[in-house]
């Protein structure tokens, strides 16, 4: 992980803050207490389960409370904390957007940390570096893409299994990275494009400010827009939407190359966190972006999911990663923690509607 | 076996046990089960004998199919008490009905396609030794299931996919007498067969409650009910509203107005007033797609209702999707209104003015977890938008216009389609091209699991389309049907058209000896 640790210091410019405010506010975008008549997007289903998201987004910031009573008895801490762990969790919660499209519409994306090592050693090399911020951000973002529509046209025009093709191109895309990069870590001499990690508006970070207008855009993509409605059908019953007239394959190219969209997007971001590239970064973001839209809530098997889920999703697991780091303990205990929540993630949203029995009772049949 | 007309009030205790069949197997009283927002069981009774065919009728919504769940361990009923050959109990799970001796055949049947005859009749309980299956053992048992069943003829290996519809029919009743099931519930078994096939299904029925197993058998057809029905028990809006009337000698109308509360003629609306039929709007040319059918020309005029006859697998629903651009034709020509239509592609046929309700609707038509206005708008939800944004609240409005004008219940176009009945999803479909300026409408099997009073409702709108101009080309396996709305008839067998009429010059006899003439595999068993 090339990511910056969670910083434990951070001078705080503004006032405390109580937590609970700050991940509602994150949540804001959707507004789980709006009224129906625009309430129509996430629908009620939807936002039950992110209220329970944010239920365990509590129960870990009272776990943090506990364990360093300490460090969270100072406000200015706890509020820089909490920008710490957007931070970390920014780049990741980028690609969950592309992810989340992906995935409601019936696909999965294997590659995404691939496309960002890629499109980011692309960004960083020597010659692209001579164009400038403006050229290192435009190769990023072409890079994306194009291989979003490579990924896209072998699913939806070669009719590849989405899991193949990606997972194809996930190896190929890292070897062509270590190819373009000759294996070196490629340093960012770029001030402006480094200048994005460091920045802080209004005392939140830039990267921070991205994340919000990419999950903000993401959502008004999914619930206000033909293109959310069209993922949403053609994830749900691509004869239903092919039928019905929709393009289903041109479809699902686009939410490739929106998924690369977004890989190009939290390329840059990456790259200005460690003031540079290499082929081995982003690694296994595949597995935090797929796992962070599961516990979101969004269903693998396409159709139905939100874009606030899987924010949460991302918040919460840059929340456990902090939390093990401020305890001091390993990155290994971590990892099995966060299988145990994806499991558990689960479970609790499923018996939401229903009682306990039901839930395994429904399991059982699969008949109806 | 008819012996008695009791308890036709609404939550009348059952009749007492009587004479002339076998002993009552399963007794259901006061049964309720609720969902979110719907009490779907409001107190049923219900009273199965052994060896009989109790019948079980009531429109669509009226809470049948929950039934049929709460019978299979599905559901769990909320209060009330089954009980089942002299014990009170409640299933906790599918396996536990089946275990107990009660197997249900679903509409859509649960077989598994690429396993064969022998897999799917004992899927869930092989024979197993040592943790192996016993595969000569199951095939065996297989076969001589089959015998009973009157179709010893299929064998036991070959895998489901490669048989037609009645075959799979077969093999779901063999997987029921593989668990020795002392009730057997059929959900429409004859609404996927062909008229020879029905034959053979009854033939099948009587065999079985020969042996002393009890039927439930559901079905929107009367006439078969008069056929092979003992006892009817009518159920409206989740309440018994009569109980073990004797299937024969009541009168249609007498159980008509049980099902719906009011008297309901099931004829075909007359043509409208002041249709007329316009210009050539649809035009194929020597269509034909390889194993499917075979040079196919036909045309449809404007306010025309073109009806094609025709059993299951004789091509005619592959023909309307490939006209509509979902399957590529491998030579001849789609025209509309005079240009051709690229091949293979729907949104050229959608955009030309087409639309189509496909013959499967939940799986070719429907998105089941979404609203009832999303799902109406699938097709035309480009058109309320803009710059790419959609218009819920004009969406919604135009939904609402389609639903009160084709009487959807529920009419809160919020709810998801999934909580409908068949016949209200059925209206969902159709009405997906009411929206927008839809020329030419394909239906294929547009009544099949609707109940008596949708299905009038939904000849009307037919009529009442045809009416306003627009062609309609009508695929079903109901002869009266295609005979009482077509202006015209093309009857398909083998992928070929036989013959081609206008309505009025055939009669149900010529057509079923035309649709009939070279039957399929399961022809020579009926």
């Amino acid at each position: 992980m090339t990511d910056s640790p969670p910083t434990t210091k951070l001078p705080a410019q503004s006032p405390p803050v109580d937590p609970a405010e700050t991940e509602a506010a994150g949540h804001a975008t959707a507004g789980s207490t709006g009224g129906l008549s625009w309430w129509h997007g996430d629908g009620g289903e939807g936002a039950k389960r992110n209220l329970a998201l944010i239920g365990v987004l509590l129960a870990l910031f009272v776990i943090g409370a506990a364990t360093r009573s300490d460090l969270y008895s100072n406000p200015d801490w706890v509020w820089a904390n909490m920008l710490s762990i957007l931070k970390l969790a920014s780049v990741v919660g980028v690609v969950t957007v592309g992810m989340t499209f992906v995935i409601i519409g019936g696909g999965i994306d294997l590659s995404v940390g691939a496309i960002v090592a890629l499109a980011g050693v692309w960004c960083t090399t020597v010659a692209t570096q001579n164009f400038g911020a403006g050229g290192m951000i435009f190769t990023a973002i072409i890079v994306g893409v194009a291989v979003g529509l490579v990924n896209g046209t072998l699913i939806a025009y070669g009719r590849l299994v989405p899991f193949i093709a990606t997972l194809a191109m996930l190896v190929a895309a890292r070897g062509l990275a270590a190819e373009i990069s000759d294996k070196q870590t490629q340093i960012s001499q770029n001030g402006t494009i480094n200048g994005i990690a460091s920045t802080n508006l209004l005392g939140i970070p830039l990267l921070v400010y991205i994340l919000a207008a990419v999950v903000a855009a993401g959502w008004v993509l999914l619930n206000r827009t033909t293109f959310g409605r069209r993922t949403v059908a053609v994830g749900g019953n691509p004869e239903a939407a092919r039928l019905a007239g929709i393009n289903v394959r041109l479809h699902t190219l686009l939410l490739y190359a929106l998924s690369g969209l977004c890989c190009g997007i939290a390329a840059i971001m990456l790259t200005a966190q460690a003031t540079s590239a290499q082929a081995a970064m982003a690694n296994l973001y595949e597995l935090d972006a797929i796992a962070a839209v599961i516990i979101g809530g969004t269903l693998l098997s396409g159709g139905r999911g939100t874009i606030v889920g899987s924010l949460l999703g991302v918040i919460i697991f840059a929340t456990i990663t902090n939390l093990f780091a401020i305890n001091g303990l390993t990155t290994e205990a971590q990892n099995m923690v966060k299988g145990g929540i994806i499991v558990a993630a689960v479970l609790i949203q499923q018996i939401q509607f229903g009682s306990l029995s039901q839930f395994f009772r429904r399991n059982r049949l699969t008949t109806s | 076996m008819t012996e008695q007309d009791i308890a036709s009030g609404v939550g009348a205790s059952p009749a007492p046990a009587t004479t002339g069949a076998g002993e009552v197997v399963l007794r259901l009283t006061d049964v309720v089960k609720t969902f979110p927002g719907v009490r779907a069981l409001d107190g049923v009774q219900l009273e199965v004998r052994a060896g009989e065919v109790h019948c079980l009728l009531g429109q669509n919504g009226a809470g049948k199919s929950t039934l049929i769940k709460v019978l299979a361990g599905v559901h769990r009923p909320d209060s009330g008490h089954i009980e089942w050959r002299g014990n009170r109990l409640a299933f906790a799970n599918p396996q536990a009905a089946m275990r107990a001796g009660i197997a249900t055949i679903y509409q859509e049947l649960d077989l598994v396609d690429d396993l064969s005859v022998a897999e799917n009749a004992f899927l869930g309980h092989e024979p197993r030794r040592l943790g192996f299956i016993r595969r000569g053992h199951m095939a065996s048992r297989t076969r001589q299931i089959l015998g009973r069943l009157g179709h010893a003829e299929i064998p036991p290996g070959r895998m489901v996919r490669a048989l037609p519809a009645a075959g799979k029919q077969v093999v779901s009743m063999a997987r029921a007498l593989s668990h020795e099931a002392r009730l057997i519930i059929m959900d429409e078994p004859s609404a996927v067969l062909a008229h020879d096939e029905v034959e053979n299904l009854f033939r099948i029925i009587r065999e079985l409650t020969a042996q002393g197993i009890a039927v439930i058998y559901i079905s929107h057809r009367l006439e078969e009910i008069r056929e092979i029905g003992d006892r009817v028990t009518v159920l409206k809006d989740g309440r018994t509203t009569a109980a073990n009337l004797p299937a024969r000698e009541t009168p249609t109308s007498d159980l008509v107005s049980r099902m719906t509360g009011r008297t309901i003629e099931y004829v075909f609306p007359d043509r409208a007033a002041g249709t007329v039929i316009g210009d050539e709007l649809l035009q194929v040319d020597g269509l034909t797609r390889h194993g499917e059918f075979a040079d196919v020309s036909l045309s449809v005029r404007a306010g025309e209702i073109v009806g094609i006859a025709g059993l299951v697998g004789s091509g005619r629903s592959e023909l309307l999707e490939t006209i509509y651009g979902a399957r590529a034709a491998e030579a001849g020509s789609v025209r509309m209104a005079g240009r051709a239509l690229r091949p293979g592609s729907v949104g050229a046929a959608v955009k030309a003015g087409m639309g189509m309700a496909p013959e499967e609707r939940k799986s070719q038509a429907l998105l089941l977890g979404e609203p009832i206005y999303r799902n109406v708008t699938l097709a035309t939800f480009d058109r309320y938008a803009r710059f790419g944004f959609t218009d819920v609240g004009r969406e919604r409005a135009e939904a609402d216009r389609i639903a009160e004008s084709l009487e959807m219940r529920p009419r809160d176009v919020r709810r998801a389609v999934r909580t409908l009945s068949g016949g209200n999803q059925q209206k969902v479909v159709v009405g997906r091209w009411l929206l927008g300026d839809t020329k030419l409408l394909l239906l294929d099997e547009p009544t099949r699991g609707v109940d008596v009073g949708a299905r009038a409702e939904l000849y009307q709108v037919i009529r009442q389309l045809a009416a306003q101009g627009v062609g309609v080309l009508l695929v079903s396996s109901e002869v009266p049907e295609v005979l009482g709305l077509a202006d015209r008839v093309l009857v398909m067998r083998e992928g070929r058209v036989v013959r081609t009429a206008p309505a009025d010059e055939l009669d149900e006899p010529t057509v079923l000896d035309l649709v009939m003439a070279g039957s399929l595999m399961e022809g020579a068993a009926a």
